[in-house]
């Protein structure tokens, strides 16, 4: 006769879990973070303690991309979420859903109010997020005049686009009336003839010296703003609630800068292999038309007055001349890449894109845009990042 | 004269993309091919001079709000 109650492990394991993730399906927990880790997943997984007794918590990247700060080892937190156990391992964990500075309290409670509210009334919404002008000829900024992060931003728009002319708002980014002064700079910008960006932003600083950027009357400028706007604060970690309502958010007030502008390098290269492209398709164009004035010579030369046939070849000869002179000028870059030139435009080289996965199909020496462009019983070629492959011919 | 110049920069750049599109026309004749190449080049050296020389140019203008807390 079989002794009463034997479990198995896995029947145990299954009451425990049911026991527990009922009883315990919301509770909210304080205490501090260690062995925080940022898995390259995206979610997170930490032991949150305190003197007695820790806990494992795992956040999901679907709830931590939500968490405005960035959580590091020591540091008090509040959690919110529910226990899960794991029969495999016979353990259990807080599955986090919501996590708080417990430090920082009262602003940081002021932050996520505002930013609820926000967000229910649309400001976040991504379909009013607009687009940059690809080469602006007049960004404003509104910052402060004295600050590390107007250096910065001249200093990067020097480098990269000098042709652009700025037009600064000061303003005041920290302490008290300081986000009135940051909405009116905006306001000013809108008014002002031919801007066609606005960025706003300031250097590092505490959560408290960042605050201008996170109150209501900032927020509501930046969502008026007719010009599109930039929000550049603080550094790759802060967050500001103008970061979510801007256009587009940027790490840094230099990113921000960066992002506007085309590299000045960029478009000089792709200039100059624009020239060598040019000439490369000027040269393929009149060596055919010399082909065909020669065969047209050679045919029908005898019914043709003999000084037409001597002035059409001498234009030939000049032109030739012309372009070998121009050639002579650009043998450096007789590479040719027309399409360098937008690429360069958008902000970034091709090389950048490719890295990305894409590849360019050419044929000929030329960019094939479409499949049915393509002519696949020839040979063409693929450009990957980094090699180039040579395709003899394809089957459709 | 700023400004003007700026905007030569962005017009340039756009009227290089038509000539590179132009010129992919095999149906064009001499004359126009050579006006077309001889005006990219002109165009391309004009843009890359221009960005040799450029200095930044900021202006800046007065926050009322400003002023009334700084004083």
């Amino acid at each position: 006769m079989p002794e009463p109650n034997i479990l198995t492990v896995a029947r145990l394991t299954y009451e425990i879990k049911n026991l527990l993730e009922d009883s315990f399906d919301d509770v909210i927990v304080t205490g501090e973070l260690s062995n925080f880790k940022d898995h390259y997943s995206g979610h997170w997984y930490f032991t949150l303690k305190d003197a007695d007794a820790q806990i494992s918590c795992s956040m999901w990247s679907s709830n931590n991309k939500k968490v405005f700060f960035k959580p590091q080892d020591g540091m008090k937190v509040i959690v919110r979420g529910k226990i899960t156990v794991y029969p495999p391992r016979g353990n259990y964990q807080i599955d986090v859903r919501e996590m708080r500075n417990a430090g920082v309290g009262d602003l940081q409670m002021a932050f996520e109010a505002l930013k609820q509210k926000l967000m229910s009334e649309g400001l976040f919404e991504q379909s009013r997020k607009r687009k940059l002008p690809k080469i602006p000829q007049k960004i404003g900024i509104v910052t402060s005049r004295d600050g590390a992060a107007l250096r910065d931003m001249t200093a990067a728009a020097q480098r990269r686009f000098p042709l652009i002319e700025i037009v600064l708002v000061p303003a005041k980014v920290q302490g008290a009336g300081a986000a009135e002064t940051i909405a009116e700079g905006i306001r000013i910008l809108n008014q002002t003839e031919g801007v066609e960006v606005i960025i706003i932003g300031r250097g590092g600083g505490s959560l408290e010296d960042l605050w201008p950027f996170n109150e209501e009357v900032t927020a509501r400028a930046v969502y008026n703003s007719e010009i599109p706007v930039i929000s550049g604060v603080g550094h790759e970690v802060d967050f500001t609630i103008s970061d979510f309502v801007a256009d587009v958010r940027a790490a840094t007030p230099t990113a921000a800068m960066e992002l506007i502008t085309p590299d000045q390098s960029d478009i000089r290269a792709a200039l100059n292999e624009f020239s060598a492209g040019l000439t490369g398709t000027m040269e393929d164009y009149i060596k055919q038309q010399r082909d065909v004035a020669d065969s047209f010579l050679k045919s029908a030369g005898a019914r043709v007055p003999a000084d037409l046939i001597r002035f059409s070849t001498q234009r030939l000869d000049y032109a030739l001349y012309k372009l070998n002179q121009s050639m002579e000028n650009n043998r450096n870059s007789l590479r040719s890449k027309l399409e360098q030139l937008t690429a360069a435009i958008s902000h970034g080289d091709i090389n950048r894109t490719l890295r990305r996965g894409f590849a360019i199909v050419r044929q000929e020496g030329r960019i094939v845009k479409s499949g049915a462009a393509l002519n696949a019983a020839e040979e063409f070629e693929i450009n990957f990042h980094d090699k180039t492959i040579g395709i003899k011919s394809g089957k459709e | 004269m700023g400004k003007s110049k700026e905007t030569k920069f962005r017009d340039k750049i756009s009227r290089l993309e038509e000539i590179a599109s132009s010129l992919e026309d095999t149906t064009l004749d001499l004359e126009d091919a050579l006006k077309l190449y001889e005006e990219g080049m002109i165009l391309a050296k004009e843009c890359t001079e221009q960005l040799k020389g450029a200095e930044l140019k900021i202006t800046e203008l007065k926050n009322k709000l400003l002023n009334d807390i700084a004083n």
